[in-house]
């Protein structure tokens, strides 16, 4: 699929980065961490020829999602609990629950793959694929003063246009409904946010 | 040779810490990160899958994943915000009853 190099280099930095975001005191310095790991699968992306959405998820996550994390960060004062522990009472019951799910699915992995062959775990298909699409539009002429529509056939190439294509034709009502959410989302954190407003008699 | 077997390995690696800061962390704050951790690990599995396939619908479900990941991280940091001036506090332990 890609160099074994980088696959081994960012699946590191993503595992030192979650452990990262588990194992510090502070949320600042979890915070950090969660964004060394974004790096990581925006990397693990571009190896797997999502061009498009290792961009979008170095935009949305690394520079969104963490500004909004650093943000309310700073607004909730975390020095109070600086001395509390800061794990869970049932923490030595969880990673315990957690080591046997690691166990049983990791297990479950090794085990088929080593049934079908890691190596050969089937070829994996052409990335042109991913990065090309079909799209078939209407072109009207004038031909001796008729209007003449016909249907054209193109290759469009490039990730981003292949993913632009995809959602906007045969996703189109999901993206929608994905807008709907993001404003309904927007308006909700407005309202939870804002301080409750004095009353004027 | 990376196959595709060793990206759902390091996804489902990366869900194990999710669900297990999620479990043992005491601030909402961290738990809110690990879940961000989780969708993440999603994400990945998805796209090595498309990988795999030669199927773009992966990707596509991927971007439908990161908005819906917006969306939960910006209403849930609005809610943690809200909890604090309630409360005084972002600890999980905090926040156990249901009226305030």
């Amino acid at each position: 699929m890609t160099a074994p190099f980088f696959f081994w280099f960012f699946a590191a930095v993503v595992v030192f980065g979650a452990v990262g975001v588990v194992a510090m005191r502070q949320p600042v310095h979890s915070a950090l961490f969660l964004l060394l790991s974004f790096f990581g699968v925006a990397a693990l992306f571009i190896t797997l020829n999502a061009e498009f959405l290792a961009a979008v998820q170095v935009l949305v996550y690394a520079g969104g999602i963490m500004v909004l994390f650093l943000f309310t960060i700073m607004l909730v004062n975390v020095k109070r609990t600086a001395g509390e522990p800061f794990l869970h009472r049932q923490a030595g019951a969880a990673l315990v629950v957690t080591f046997l799910l690691l166990a049983v699915v990791g297990g479950t992995i090794v085990a088929s793959s080593r049934k079908s062959g890691l190596e050969n775990a089937g070829a994996a298909a052409d990335p042109a694929s991913l990065s090309t699409t079909t799209i078939v539009r209407d072109v009207t002429q004038n031909v001796d003063g008729k209007r003449v529509t016909t249907s054209v056939t193109e290759k469009v190439a490039g990730n981003s246009q292949a993913v632009a294509w995809g959602l906007y034709r045969d996703y189109l009502l999901p993206f929608e409904v994905a807008s709907v959410f993001l404003l309904v989302a927007m308006i909700g954190a407005v309202v939870l946010g804002k301080r409750t407003m004095e009353r004027v008699d | 040779m990376i196959s595709v077997t060793h990206y759902v390995a390091l996804s489902f690696l990366l869900f194990a810490i999710g669900v297990t800061g999620v479990l043992i962390r005491r601030n909402l704050l961290t738990v809110l990160m690990s879940i961000e951790l989780i969708l993440n690990a999603a994400n990945l599995n998805l796209i090595a899958f498309s990988r795999q396939l030669g199927d773009l619908n992966g990707q596509l479900f991927t971007v439908f994943v990161i908005t819906l990941a917006a969306g939960e991280a910006a209403i849930g940091l609005a809610i943690i915000i809200s909890l604090y001036r309630l409360k005084g506090s972002v600890n999980l332990d905090d926040v156990s009853e249901l009226k305030g």
